[in-house]
């Protein structure tokens, strides 16, 4: 700790932080530029200036960088100081010299923290009267628009995107004030967060194209504070929404989990919503499709469901737990499938039972930023769970910190510590059948068989621990590189081992147990962290449901004759022929989903869903913390015809229908209690949010305060204007009425917005410390992985698989997960189908060149009956043997099978057709 | 890189130098009496005849502690222009077990505005680069030498590259440097052409191969430099006096400028401009500047000196009257200039003050990083106002607005000392000639009006009114 003097007021300050972030940590106003809390000081801006003095009898005092500065115990500095204020003042007057002042229609209006800090300075004329330079834009992809014009050359752009996010395709060129951040030459933004420039830039030089094309105001936005759904990682997110439709996602802070940053699937996949073909009222599928309304649908719903002698329920791992317990609620726990296929599930039921063992605890993904030595087996973080690849780049990074403690250079002082350090990582070691995006950084990388992966992780096992079961038969290189990694992760403080079910393989996970429980038995103070799929996998793992396949056979056996389906796509999870062969038997099928699916246009009755936008849920993420999303905007106030409603309470409604009860409709707080009371080991869940606050206590706005229009949005459906939509199941009210300030502890914020501060910098009002944590405590609880005593023994010592072989003209099958197109939903959004790449298949180049086949050539694969002609790409160092396929392009594809390659007739090389 | 050495390479210069052979001597001329009155260069055999490489050797019997002792003692200031003691710098790169040898990393990127003083060291006598080189290594504990030169000198690249050839292939850089057990070796690195490149960190950046942004201080090179590591960069001219400190002895060095100055030494001064005689001299440092102008002759004919830059472009201008000052670093920063490179520009009455200023900051304008907002936007916007003066379309307001430029540009307030060596040439010029600024200034009543309606107008007009 440390005493500081601002303006004649003493402080207590973390003395190992700079003045500017000490400050604004006290919430003391001082404007800047270039500094970022995630990313440190630089100095380059100058536009922090203090007055700083020698003690209290210095009259002079000089001014200093606030940012460069230490909050140094018994400093006395002032920000209300004539000096400090003029020369602020004159900065902001130079980076407004060449700015073209087009805030009118520029994107980044409202929400500029280039607004901010002029008007914080009082800059407000201008005197430079020579011309502009002008800068051409790039085209940068989908998702981000580029107008250089607007630069301030702060240089935060590049510090995030190559130093902190290890990208390498963004740079700064030329030099004096004729700078220019951008690529080589036009093209997409390589890097997956290439999409936090949006927030990361002061001005508008990279704005959201996707919110361009449907731009609203931040002021005239309507918000909740939600979570992405995109994957199992759980980031929190405030979508913003205007005249029915979400306009953007954009970063919601959270201290454990996301922090600043969001990967671009999770920002820019949220289009899926707005889609014109959304089922928006209920459907009856006969020879035709009618429409209905809700009592119809739900009569002929329950219809349905008296004339079935048995009824199975397919739950979802995209939707909320309450959804899915109403569902089996409805159906009975007997007939209630997660929805999940059966490898995926298993491995699910493998993780939790890992966790709940607890050998190592599972860090947050913060926490995953303080360990010093990574082990990831069988996983590509910048695909399967993008947020947590940043994390895992910042624990490598890390050993940049501990060099810079040894030489007494404050961590805050970016570029020197990024100096001192040059290329020295913590280790970090990668095991994955194809190449990653984390290889770069890591000590080694090894391209492995899953097989192998696990026989890698088992070896490693028995180094760390002798008594762990020895693996037969390990080649020499294996063995020398388990050696290697086992010594690394024995001489780190925290090891943090890495996992998962990308792979769909058990035999990793039970290399991954082994890991962890030798580690534990060394006493190390480690860390496990295993990767699941969907946004909510981890909680239906805790559900207890069938898996998939299971519940299809009862109805192709003919032992049910119904099918309930929520939120889920049957064809995005098995082949055609296994689920057109259950569908065909199936008496009735009612599907709800907010998507029109293969599956919805299967259904007899389809019940139009609530997307997360519209409605309240809670979700566990990989970590076994459960968050609640909330409903942003009500779609009936602007589309009345529509009849979207949660799931949950569709379900309650179809039970309520099927029993002619004309009982109480649902509440979400009750939804929320029966799921918790069913489920000891979600009993936490109630707690993941808040309900609506006592009576008498002033609700929380979702718009802010300048919001516009409200009164006159509706004008064009009819003029007289009815009551606003009410919100009695949260905290919050639709509309600007309530309160958004930040001077209460607050956990729940839809939007972050103080005076002053319109830019998402304005987070820093809401943290207990400058990237802290929320003042009212980060939202969310952990449910599950709570760390047990270490049970003893090696459970999978008898599993270890045997080496992969090479099957001759048979190669192995894996589907590998892909960050754009791999995700059902995130896919329907047009912006993620233009960024995703032409999906190929990938053999290295031994097998290639045995099957003569060239890069580009098109092979059709064959797996049982599913067939699928895809072009080549050769991946030179591919392990043998295998061929891998990006997720979402063949549905059901069995990993770890064992298929065939054929060149496809007529398109070999050389040979035209006729 | 040359492979080989040509085996009678007698290599000639153009030399600047306007002191011949018989004034230059051992004792007194420490850094040019080796030199030939010819300008041919000077190799190693004859470098080594003339007490060559001594310096080096009893360095290397000495422990790193003791040479820094007599750096020290003998004040050898930095002669790149900051002025900094040597022996100083050299004690605080930082030493241990636990870290690693660093860099020595040599200082030759002269572009400082009417500065050529480095040059002709490099070209006609490497050897007493390398020198010094080897015994700021051996000082320092640098692994590694690097010189980053200017890349438009070829000539001194040439030079220098075939020194680095002989001193290898005599066993004087390489491993076990001259039998002593040292290892030490040197690299020649010629620089892209950025003036910024001269300020030390921002060398240390190009040279890693990044763009030349200088670093934030602390952590000073010394402590984290060169790829991370403890690094000293010196100027060649500071370095080209460690040799003779070694052989002489610091009191001896320090007595070479007598009661001149309190610095030790002697100083290559030089002037440029439109003087009889422009050129180098190895004068005792403190000598005034009227006996450099005296030995370069005087003003050309019909030409009478308006004002003095002592040290380069980024210095302060200097009057007439300054000229009886000791040209030392102290003497100089007392008024209001710096001594910089010692290198006078003289400016004539005949010439436009406000067209070489403007020539001045439009060379620092573009010569600036862009790292820091006051430097990268500022210096522009002055450098357009002057031109506007120059062409006689200034407004009123616009010496104020370039005094306020200057006053914001000044230490502290930019990243590193590139802006305010670009402020003190301005405010300067401003505060002894405003009247030439003045001048460039367009009255209102010609243009019909302010631009800009203020409030001092209005305030005007209704005093009028009333």
């Amino acid at each position: 700790m440390a005493t500081i003097h601002v303006d004649g007021n003493a402080y207590d300050v973390d003395g190992s932080d700079n003045l500017l972030h000490a400050c604004l940590s006290l919430g003391l106003d001082i404007p800047y530029f270039c500094w970022h809390p995630a990313m440190g000081s630089v100095g380059a801006c100058r536009q922090c200036a203090v007055k700083q003095y020698k003690d209290e009898n210095d009259t002079q005092g000089k001014i200093v960088m606030s940012c460069m500065t230490p909050a140094a115990d018994n400093s006395w500095i002032a920000i209300d100081d004539d000096d400090a204020k003029a020369f602020r003042a004159r900065v902001v007057e130079w980076l407004m010299t060449y700015h073209p002042h087009d805030c009118p229609v520029c994107a980044e209006g409202g929400h500029c923290h280039l607004q901010d800090m002029t008007v914080m300075t009082g800059h407000s004329q201008r005197r430079y009267r020579f011309t502009k330079r002008t800068h051409r834009n790039q085209y940068l992809g989908p998702f981000v628009a580029h107008e250089m014009n607007r630069c301030i050359n702060c240089y935060r752009c590049v510090r995030f995107y190559n130093d902190y996010a290890g990208g390498t395709d963004l740079g700064v060129f030329g030099m004096h004030n004729n700078l220019y951040f951008g690529r080589h030459e036009e093209g997409v933004l390589e890097s997956p967060f290439a999409g936090n420039l949006t927030e990361v830039c002061p001005t508008g030089v990279f704005t959201d194209k996707t919110h361009t094309r449907h731009y609203t105001r931040k002021w005239d936005l309507q918000y909740a504070p939600s979570v992405c759904h995109q994957c199992a990682v759980g980031c929190n997110t405030s979508p913003g929404e205007r005249y029915g439709s979400v306009r953007r996602i954009e970063n919601r802070y959270h201290g454990e989990v996301n922090g600043y940053f969001l990967c671009d699937r999770g920002r820019f996949g949220y289009d899926y919503i707005n889609r014109d073909d959304r089922p928006r009222r209920p459907e009856w599928h006969d020879a035709g499709v009618k429409t209905l309304d809700v009592d119809p649908a739900l009569d002929r719903g329950a219809d349905l469901l008296r004339r079935a002698d048995r009824v199975i329920g397919i739950g979802s791992p995209r939707a909320s737990l309450e959804s899915n317990h109403q569902l089996k609620t409805l159906v009975g726990e007997n007939n209630f499938s997660t929805g999940i296929a059966a490898a995926e599930q298993a491995c699910l039921a493998r993780m939790a039972g890992i966790d709940a063992a607890g050998a190592l605890a599972t860090p947050t993904p913060r926490e995953m930023e303080s360990h010093d030595a990574v082990l990831v087996l069988g996983e590509d973080l910048h695909h399967s769970a993008a947020r947590l690849g940043l994390n895992v780049r910042q624990a490598v990074l890390g050993r940049r910190e501990e060099l810079a403690e040894e030489r007494g250079i404050p961590l805050w002082n970016a570029e020197a510590v990024k100096t001192l350090a040059q290329d020295s990582y913590h280790p970090l070691y990668i095991a994955y059948p194809s190449a990653t995006e984390l290889d770069g950084i890591s000590a080694a990388s090894m391209r492995l068989a899953p097989d192998n992966i696990a026989r890698l992780g088992f070896a490693i096992a028995h180094e760390i621990d002798a008594e762990a079961p020895a693996v037969d038969g390990l080649d020499a290189a294996t063995q020398a590189h388990a050696k290697e990694i086992a010594r690394a992760l024995l001489a780190a403080e925290r090891p943090l081992v890495i996992s998962g079910g990308s792979l769909e393989s058990t035999a990793i996970l039970d290399a991954t147990d082994s890991v962890v429980r030798a580690l534990a038995r060394r006493e190390k103070n480690g860390g496990l962290l295993m990767v699941r799929r969907e946004a909510n996998s981890t909680g239906l793992a805790l559900m207890d449901g069938k898996p998939l396949e299971r519940a299809l056979e009862q109805v192709s056996l003919g032992h049910a004759d119904a099918l309930v389906v929520l939120e889920n796509d049957l064809y995005e999870r098995l082949p055609q022929a296994r689920v057109d062969e259950t569908l065909d038997a199936a008496d009735g099928l009612i599907v709800i989903d907010h998507q029109r699916t293969q599956t919805w246009q299967r259904a007899n009755l389809g019940l139009p869903a609530a997307s997360f936008a519209e409605t309240d849920g809670t979700l566990v993420n990989l970590e076994g913390r459960a968050q609640r999303f909330y409903q942003v905007y009500d779609p009936r106030h602007l589309r009345p015809e529509c009849r979207l409603h949660a799931g949950w309470r569709w379900l309650d409604a179809l039970r309520a229908s099927l029993g002619r009860s004309a009982g109480e409709p649902l509440t979400f707080a009750k939804a929320v209690a029966d799921c918790a009371e069913s489920h000891p080991a979600l009993a936490g869940m109630e707690s993941a949010g808040d309900h609506a606050e006592l009576p008498g206590t002033l609700k929380l706005a979702r718009s802010p305060h300048r919001y516009s229009g409200r009164t006159s949005m509706r004008a064009d459906i009819s003029v007289s204007e009815p009551r606003m939509p009410q919100d009695p199941e949260t905290p919050f009210e639709f509309s600007m009425e309530g309160y958004s300030g930040f001077d209460r502890p607050r956990r729940n914020v839809p939007f972050a917005w103080a005076p002053g501060w319109n830019s998402p910098q304005a987070w820093n009002k809401f943290t207990d410390s400058v990237g802290g944590h929320l003042s009212g405590g980060d939202p969310g609880i952990c449910v599950a992985g709570t760390v047990k005593a270490a049970s003893s023994g090696y459970p999978a010592a008898n599993r270890i698989p045997a080496a992969f072989a090479h099957q001759g003209d048979r190669f192995q099958l894996w589907v590998l997960p892909r960050l754009f197109g791999g995700e059902a939903t995130s896919a329907r959004a047009d912006a993620i189908a233009e960024r995703a790449q032409t999906p190929c298949l990938r053999l290295s180049a031994a097998d290639a060149r045995a099957l003569d086949a060239e890069d580009g050539e098109t092979l059709t694969l064959t797996a049982g009956e599913s067939r699928l002609p895809l072009a080549l790409h050769i991946e030179a160092d591919l392990p043998d043997g295998l061929v891998t396929l990006p997720a979402g392009v063949m549905p059901g594809a069995p990993n770890g099978h064992w298929v065939t390659l054929d060149k496809a007739p007529g398109k070999t090389p050389g040979k035209e057709d006729g | 890189m040359m492979t080989s050495i040509p085996s009678n390479s007698r290599l000639r210069y153009k030399s600047q130098l306007r002191q011949p052979a018989s004034e230059r001597l051992e004792h007194t001329h420490p850094l040019t009496w080796r030199l030939n009155d010819d300008g041919s260069r000077v190799g190693l055999d004859e470098y080594r005849q003339k007490n060559g490489y001594v310096g080096a050797q009893n360095a290397l019997e000495q422990a790193p502690d003791d040479i820094i002792q007599a750096m020290k003692t003998a004040n050898v200031r930095g002669r790149g222009g900051g002025g900094f003691s040597a022996g100083v710098k050299w004690s605080l790169t930082q030493v241990g077990d636990n870290l690693p040898r660093g860099y020595m990393v040599c200082n030759a990127d002269e572009m400082e505005p009417g500065t050529f003083k480095d040059r002709l060291l490099m070209e006609q006598q490497p050897h007493l680069l390398i020198e010094g080189m080897i015994i700021s290594a051996r000082a320092n504990r640098s692994k590694y030498g690097y010189i980053f030169l200017r890349g438009e000198y070829v000539d001194a690249a040439r030079s220098l590259s075939l020194a680095i050839e002989e001193a290898r292939e005599a066993g004087l850089l390489g491993d076990d440097v001259a039998g002593s057990g040292f290892d030490f070796d040197i690299s020649l690195h010629t620089g892209a052409g950025r003036y910024i490149c001269g300020e030390e960190t921002a060398l240390i950046n190009s040279l890693e191969g990044k763009r030349a942004n200088p670093r934030a201080k602390p952590p000073f090179p010394g402590q984290s430099g060169a790829w991370g590591k403890p690094t000293v960069v010196n100027n060649v001219e500071t370095l080209c006096n460690a040799p003779a400190v070694l052989q002489h002895g610091a009191e001896w060095y320090q007595e070479l400028s007598g009661n001149l100055s309190n610095d030790g030494g002697t100083k290559l001064y030089g002037v440029s401009g439109l003087v009889a005689c422009p050129g180098l001299w190895e004068l005792p440092i403190g000598t005034t500047g009227w006996d450099i102008l005296e030995r370069a002759g005087g003003m050309r004919e019909g030409h009478t000196l308006k004002t003095w830059l002592p040290g380069g472009g980024s210095t302060g201008f200097l009057l007439p009257e300054h000229l009886e000052l000791p040209l030392d670093f102290d003497t100089v920063g007392q008024y209001g200039s710096r001594l910089g490179t010692g290198l006078l520009t003289v400016v004539s009455q005949r010439q436009s003050l406000v067209a070489l200023l403007r020539n001045l900051e439009q060379f620092f304008a573009r010569e600036s990083c862009g790292w820091c907002t006051p430097c990268r936007d500022g210096l522009p916007w002055a450098a357009k106002i002057l031109q506007t003066l120059e062409h006689g379309e200034g407004r009123p307001g616009d010496i104020e607005l370039l005094q306020e430029h200057a006053a914001n540009i000044g230490p502290g307030l930019t990243f590193c000392a590139h802006a305010p060596g670009a402020a003190m040439p301005l405010e300067s010029a401003i505060r002894h000639f405003r009247a030439d600024f003045a001048a460039g200034i367009v009255e209102e009543d010609a243009k019909g009006g302010s631009a800009v309606a203020d409030g001092s107008d209005t305030a005007a007009a209704k005093e009028e009114v009333s």
